[in-house]
């Protein structure tokens, strides 16, 4: 008799012991973690750190939902410091130390070309949520953001419509990077195509962070005295805020020039005075302005989260088509690791194939069964006085992306599908 | 109920055209886009003054309508219907524009004021029209030269005039016209003259010579123009240089301290000036556009402080080990670059132009000379001579020289040696700060500022031969006019290569720099 309550403590208390442990245990081996790879300083801080935040909240809503297979996601963030070797120093240290599933990251082409090695080699998963110039489809990489044909070529279709200006010279202005000088060369062969001169093109690159447009903006002037003149400016980071400075103190105005940037939004207007800027173009796949219901609960969502989260300037928080792209990514990893079942590389690889989400673009995106790229509506969009944009051209639906792009010789013989690059 | 609404909507739209005057608004609240464009263009045709609130509506995009196509004007966030009087049935929607759309308003604009009564108005009207005049245009414009009381507004219209004029039928007339364009330097009129060179586009000799010797009239002036404006943007690089490189001129030059923290000192300038900013946006924004000026001494004398902190505790137990001060110097650069992304984040800080330091002024017709970047140019200057008053004018300023001409010396006539050096240190970094200022109002302000311009000033102290004032003022606009006499022919990047290697191999012919000192020099 003296023996059983002894027994039933010990059980007891071993239960107690092993409930204590075990759901700790099981939590701490439960988590699913996700790597946040983006410039938290340097010249693409401007840009990268909204990144950054929108896919913390979109993990936090993710995880207020459930999580995935059950499991919450652990987010991992690392600043690579807009130091391209850094980027790689860092995905490696992602891969390898935290074991982390899946990343979330890069903005520049250059620091996703610095990456793809570690990514191959290790096998790791990488959702680039950026407009690039293509010429890359790795089986390691799901690209969120536009190809040329989803991005540069309709904004120059625009430019030569009536509508657009019908402009007839073309100044291609870019910072100097595997981005900008690859769109060129595309633009360059589609220009042709179009039946424009060389004489009537001018390329010209400036270094990563160059401060002073005086000379750039003055040959401008000088180059749109020979016929109607457009800008198309693949200008990255925060040089755009004296590019437009400049522009506006030497008095161009977008009825006159009109500048279309690839990669300017929402965000890297905030530090500036937009009223000389009004009628300046941008070309998107989503814009801050766009309406429809899941854009309103996204935008709000967000201004919520950077009010919540204090994070510097909420007061003005402003969504933009990278943003909208890490969060359709991040959703649609989430999807497909469900389908798999599990958040291993190749099997969430496959599952990603033909996954659809209604994104804020208002449009329901999906990914290709076989190129790793959205299919994307384009949108082109007018500087208004309030840094917003509003869209003024669009495409009727979401386009297929080509990532091996016509306008480059030797492009039609390669495979449309993901193969390793070495 | 919908059906009997539904009638009185139609029976309202089937009125609107009958009721009143033409309803210019309501015809342009429904035509498309294309249509929109011609109406704008038979109506700088043919202006009427009655036209002009809904132009100037149309051109500050205060024109919206409703989902019954009725017209209203925003005043003050209220709308006013522009035609007849209707309340708006719910909120209206302003009206979309696209560029091509603006600029026709804009001629539109131009053409409808050409019957202003003030002078100045017209003026702008007439310059505005010899950029954007339309064909279509000729008759208006042909009246109103003939017509037009003032000699500027009428020399001005009749060029506007000529543009259109190129295409007459009349020989003669083509032959004035082109006379007129070459001796304007307008940078259109030179692609205007271009075209006329053809023979396939103009069938008269006497033209075409006409148009050869304009095109050589106005290919003179534009040169004019285009050296003036390389000059302004060298002088302009230069100026920023030299503001990025006094500070170091002194800390470094004269007082022979590898100051690697320098560039910090200008980001800390640049961060006093946001700070100064912020704190007018909240206690006085009446005020605002006068906070750079306040932000001058404030950056001044806590980039001063700073320094003098600096040299009282790290940099002088280092004087005479230029390798440690160099490690030192570069270990508090570090430091203070974290310390400003930990106080104001690792991202850029907005500091916004006040609306002097906007803008620019009109000097040719193919020259724009910046507001910001004059007031730099003469900022710079400003501090260059009160930093050479200083320092040979003032007690401070010759025991400055004494000590760093000969320290021993100096201690013993009586010149407190370490606080000479404090106050100098203090000095070179308090004029950093207000280079930092001046840097803030061109370019970005984050923790990394400093980073980019510490190399160039000390290519520009090196250059300009240590310990010399007049040697960094010399090589700063030396190096500032050669970048931007380069940068067009091959480009920033190349650029920026070619500059460092020449300046390399300038430092190998003659190591100590442009202007070298004599004599004894610091130890």
């Amino acid at each position: 008799m003296k023996r059983r309550p002894l027994l039933k403590s010990t059980l007891a208390a071993s239960a107690l012991l092993l409930s204590g442990l075990f759901p700790f245990t099981v939590q701490a081996a439960e988590t699913i973690k996700v790597g946040i790879l983006h410039s938290l300083s340097g010249t693409m801080a401007i840009s990268e750190t909204s990144l950054k935040d929108m896919a913390l909240m979109t993990i936090d809503e993710i995880n207020a939902k459930g999580g995935v297979l059950g499991k919450q996601l652990e987010p991992v963030v690392v600043d690579p410091a807009s130091n391209w070797p850094l980027f790689a120093e860092r995905a490696r240290q992602l891969l390898s130390q935290d074991k982390v599933d899946v990343t979330f990251g890069c903005w520049t082409s250059v620091s996703r070309k610095s990456v793809l090695p570690v990514y191959e080699e290790l096998n790791g998963l990488l959702f680039y949520p950026v407009q690039y110039e293509g010429e890359e489809l790795s089986p390691n990489v799901f690209y969120t953001g536009a190809a040329p044909n989803q991005q540069a070529i309709p904004a120059v279709e625009y430019l030569m419509s009536e509508d657009g200006g019908a402009a007839k010279r073309y100044f291609l202005l870019g910072t100097d990077y595997v981005y900008p000088r690859t769109t060129n060369k595309i633009l360059r062969a589609f220009l042709h195509s179009k039946g424009v001169a060389d004489k009537d093109i001018q390329e010209v690159y400036t270094p990563f962070g160059h401060s002073d447009y005086q000379t750039i903006v003055a040959n401008i002037k000088k180059f749109s005295a020979g016929g109607k003149t457009a800008v198309i400016s693949t200008v990255n980071g925060d040089s755009n805020v004296p590019f437009y400075k400049e522009l506006a103190n030497q008095g161009i105005e977008a009825t006159d020039i009109p500048v279309v940037a690839f990669s300017v939004g929402e965000e890297e207007l905030r530090g500036i005075d937009t009223k000389p800027l009004v009628g300046q173009l941008a070309a998107w796949n989503y814009f801050q302005s766009v309406e429809n219901p899941v854009n309103s609960a996204f935008v709000a969502k967000w201004k919520a989260y950077a009010k919540a989260k204090n994070l510097p300037g909420a007061d003005k928080a402003v969504t933009n088509d990278p943003m909208e792209a890490t969060y359709v990514g991040i959703n649609m990893w989430a999807q497909a690791v469900e389908k798999a079942g599990s958040t291993d590389v190749d099997k969430v690889r496959d599952a990603m194939a033909g996954q659809t989400f209604a994104a804020p673009s208002g449009y329901t995106l999906t990914m290709d069964a076989t190129n790793h790229h959205l299919h994307k509506p384009v949108m082109i969009g007018e500087v208004q006085e309030d840094g917003q944009f509003e869209v003024v051209w669009q495409t009727e639906g979401p386009l297929r992306a080509q990532p091996w792009s016509p306008y480059i010789e030797g492009n039609d013989k390669k495979p449309d599908y993901a193969v390793k690059s070495n | 109920m919908p059906t009997a609404l539904y009638r009185l909507f139609l029976l309202l739209t089937l009125l609107l055209p009958l009721t009143g005057h033409a309803g210019d608004a309501s015809d342009f609240v429904a035509a498309s886009p294309s249509k929109q464009a011609k109406l704008l263009e038979s109506w700088s045709a043919a202006p009427d003054a009655a036209r002009l609130p809904l132009l100037e509506a149309l051109q500050q995009g205060r024109l919206a309508a409703d989902s019954g196509k009725n017209p209203f004007i925003e005043v003050n966030g209220l709308y006013q219907s522009a035609e007849g009087e209707f309340a708006p049935a719910e909120a209206p929607r302003k009206l979309r524009l696209n560029n091509r759309l603006r600029g026709l308003i804009g001629t539109a604009m131009a053409s409808h004021q050409l019957l202003a009564e003030e002078p100045a108005l017209r003026l702008a009207a007439a310059r505005e029209l010899q950029k954007r005049a339309k064909p279509a245009q000729l008759g208006l414009l042909d009246a109103r030269v003939a017509s037009e009381t003032d000699a500027q507004v009428r020399t001005a219209l009749t060029l506007a005039l000529a543009n259109l004029q190129l295409v007459d039928r009349d020989p003669a007339i083509r032959l004035a016209a082109v006379r007129l364009l070459g001796e304007t330097g307008d940078p259109l009129a030179r692609t205007r003259l271009e075209t006329l060179l053809d023979p396939a586009v103009e069938d008269d000799a006497g033209v075409r010579t006409a148009a050869q010797t304009g095109l050589a009239q106005v290919k003179r002036k534009l040169l004019i123009g285009e050296l003036l404006g390389q000059a302004f943007s060298g002088l302009s690089l230069g100026s920023i240089l030299l503001l990025a490189a006094l500070g170091l001129a002194i800390t470094f030059g004269l007082l022979g301290v590898i100051n690697m923290a320098h560039g910090e000192m200008l980001m800390l300038g640049a961060y006093a000036t946001y700070m100064v900013q912020l704190l007018f946006q909240r206690f006085a924004p009446e005020a605002i556009a006068l906070y750079p000026l306040v932000a001058l001494p404030v950056a001044f004398f806590v980039t001063a402080a700073i320094g003098m902190a600096l040299e009282r505790t790290v940099i002088r137990h280092l004087y005479g080990r230029p390798l440690e001060t160099l490690l030192a110097t570069w270990g508090i650069s570090l430091i203070l670059i974290q310390l400003v992304r930990l106080l104001f984040g690792a991202q850029n800080v907005e500091v916004a132009n006040p609306y002097w330091l906007s803008g620019g002024v009109q000097v040719l017709p193919n020259l724009v000379l910046p507001y910001n970047r004059i007031v730099i140019i003469g900022f710079a200057l400003c501090v260059v001579v009160l930093t050479w008053l200083l320092l040979n004018k003032t007690r401070l300023g010759l025991n400055v020289r004494a000590v760093t001409q000969n320290r021993a010396m100096a201690a013993c006539c009586g010149v407190p040696t370490g606080r000479v050096d404090m106050l100098a240190f203090g000095l070179g970094s308090g004029i950093a700060g207000l280079g930092g200022v001046a840097l803030s109002q061109i370019g970005n302000v984050g923790p990394d500022l400093g980073q980019s311009y510490i190399i160039d000033s000390f290519l520009v102290v090196v250059l300009g031969g240590v310990g010399q004032l007049a040697g960094s003022v010399m090589a700063a606009f030396g190096l500032g006019i050669a970048n931007k006499i380069l940068e067009p022919q091959i480009g920033a990047v190349l650029g920026k290569i070619l500059i460092l290697g020449l300046i390399i191999l300038f430092i190998q012919k003659r190591p100590q720099g442009l202007f070298a000192l004599k004599g004894r020099v610091i130890d």
